[in-house]
């Protein structure tokens, strides 16, 4: 059987593995990244929404090649249809890019491979390594032959599948009510306001989750739905809340469907621990995920960058153990893990709502001068009108 | 019982993969592989966004 033996083993080719791989490499690291699919950033399985901020924090400066559509806001649609419309000028971090992830994807794996990461496509992990119950690398088909990868760190970035890390002992499978099950469809012949993304909720539209609209140009849209696990009544009811919502739907009604796409996303907190002795967890893998959007491209970026500069750090002390990595855990949560923790109380809070309880949440934000919107002050003038929808966590609000 | 999938209707998205609580789904690439784990549990089933797999 064929070995290789390097620094640091990435798993998935995504974002977060990518941007882990980047940072491994430019500290002069070997560093090997495995790529299940064919092809980088295909199949898609994302709604492709961004906000911009972050993208000057991990330093990917945007490029016209993976930005399919500028953003000038958001629409909330609740139940009744009452609207909220945040703008450009009102809506802060929360609006941005909606991107073409086949080609982003691919930028970040070349940035990798620039900076001296090598790539192996059509590899797919199998199992981790152990030696005397070390974590010593992983085990891989690659163009269907079995090889073996050995490293002194292996990153999960496997995303939603999730599996190196339960392979290397670590529990990441989440609860019903922290899951989202998705179904997308990319369409085209629509007649939607290409300037904004939707976002519609209510009980009967996309049980525990959202449907979205996001403008990809030319007529275009993913129109997409996520449906909390935990409310799914029937096997393949995402799919079928999102075709009655589409046969609703004016605008839609004479779209035709270009690619379908399936997926799921966490909605908890992240795991307890990203971490082990010569394994780190980034992105999706670690369930570092914005439990209310969804979103996952910025924490996947983020934990990816994060990961890739403590193992440099590491390499320099050569010490991978679970203490050696903690710095990774404290970037990760100081950055993130309060607003995520917030989030996550509030979609479970959102989740109990009835649909006239969100007319009326819409109706009040909509009416409210709230300033920059983003989910922080939409949650404090929430907070003032129906107190119960924060309790338990106003001290984080 | 066993887990059936509908390879016709699988989108590939690796949704029962993460989900499975025991570790007992492979997706390899296309096609999606039960291991001797798998206690029917229909976890997976329940939460298909396209009702691809069922329990006989």
């Amino acid at each position: 059987m064929k070995t290789y033996n390097c620094d640091i083993v990435i798993v998935g080719a995504g974002p977060g593995g990518s941007m882990a791989a980047k940072f491994c490499a430019q500290a002069g690291l070997d560093t090997i990244i495995i790529e299940k699919k064919a092809e980088i950033g295909a199949p898609l399985r994302c709604a492709e929404g961004v906000s911009k901020k972050w993208l000057e924090e991990v330093g990917i400066a945007p490029d016209p090649a993976w930005i399919c559509a500028d953003m000038a806001g958001a629409v909330i649609r609740s139940p009744s249809g009452y609207t909220f419309q945040l703008d450009e000028s009102k809506a802060g971090s929360e609006v941005g890019y909606v991107l073409e992830r086949h080609l982003f994807d691919k930028a970040l794996a070349r940035d990798a491979a620039d900076a001296g990461a090598k790539i192996m496509m059509r590899t797919s992990c199998t199992d981790v390594i152990r030696k005397d119950g070390k974590l010593v690398g992983i085990k891989a088909k690659s163009m269907g032959e079995p090889i073996e990868i050995y490293a002194d760190c292996v990153v999960a970035a496997d995303g939603y599948e999730s599996q190196v890390a339960r392979w290397a002992g670590i529990e990441t499978v989440p609860k019903m009510n922290d899951i989202d099950t998705c179904i997308q469809y990319r369409m085209s012949n629509i007649d939607i306001d290409q300037q904004y993304c939707e976002f519609v909720i209510g009980n009967d539209i996309a049980p525990g989750g959202y449907l979205w609209l996001f403008p990809k140009g030319n007529r275009s849209a993913n129109v997409g739905i996520g449906v909390m696990a935990k409310r799914c009544k029937n096997p393949g009811d995402p799919k079928y809340y999102l075709d009655k919502f589409i046969a609703g739907d004016e605008r839609l009604k004479n779209g035709q469907i270009l690619e379908v796409v399936g997926g799921m996303v966490s909605t908890c907190p992240g795991l307890d621990s990203a971490t082990d002795d010569n394994l780190i967890i980034v992105g999706d893998a670690a369930r570092i995920i914005d439990p209310i959007t969804g979103g996952g491209i910025c924490h996947a970026c983020r934990t990816g960058m994060y990961a890739g500069k403590v193992l440099a750090d590491c390499a320099n002390k050569k010490d991978f153990s679970k203490a050696a990595l903690k710095p990774y855990e404290k970037m990760w949560r100081d950055r993130m893990e309060d607003k995520i923790y917030r989030n996550w109380m509030a979609k479970e809070r959102l989740n109990e709502l009835d649909d006239d309880t969100i007319d009326d949440l819409i109706k009040i934000i909509s009416t409210s001068d709230i300033g920059e919107v983003n989910v922080y002050n939409l949650l404090k003038v929430i907070k003032e009108k129906y107190p119960k929808v924060v309790e338990g966590f106003e001290d984080l609000i | 019982m066993t887990i059936l999938v509908d390879f016709y209707k699988c989108l590939h998205c690796g949704g029962c993969v993460g989900s499975c609580p025991k570790n007992a789904i492979y997706l390899n690439d296309f096609v999606l592989e039960f291991n001797d784990k798998c206690n029917s549990c229909g976890r997976c089933v329940k939460i298909c966004p396209v009702a691809a797999l069922r329990m006989e």
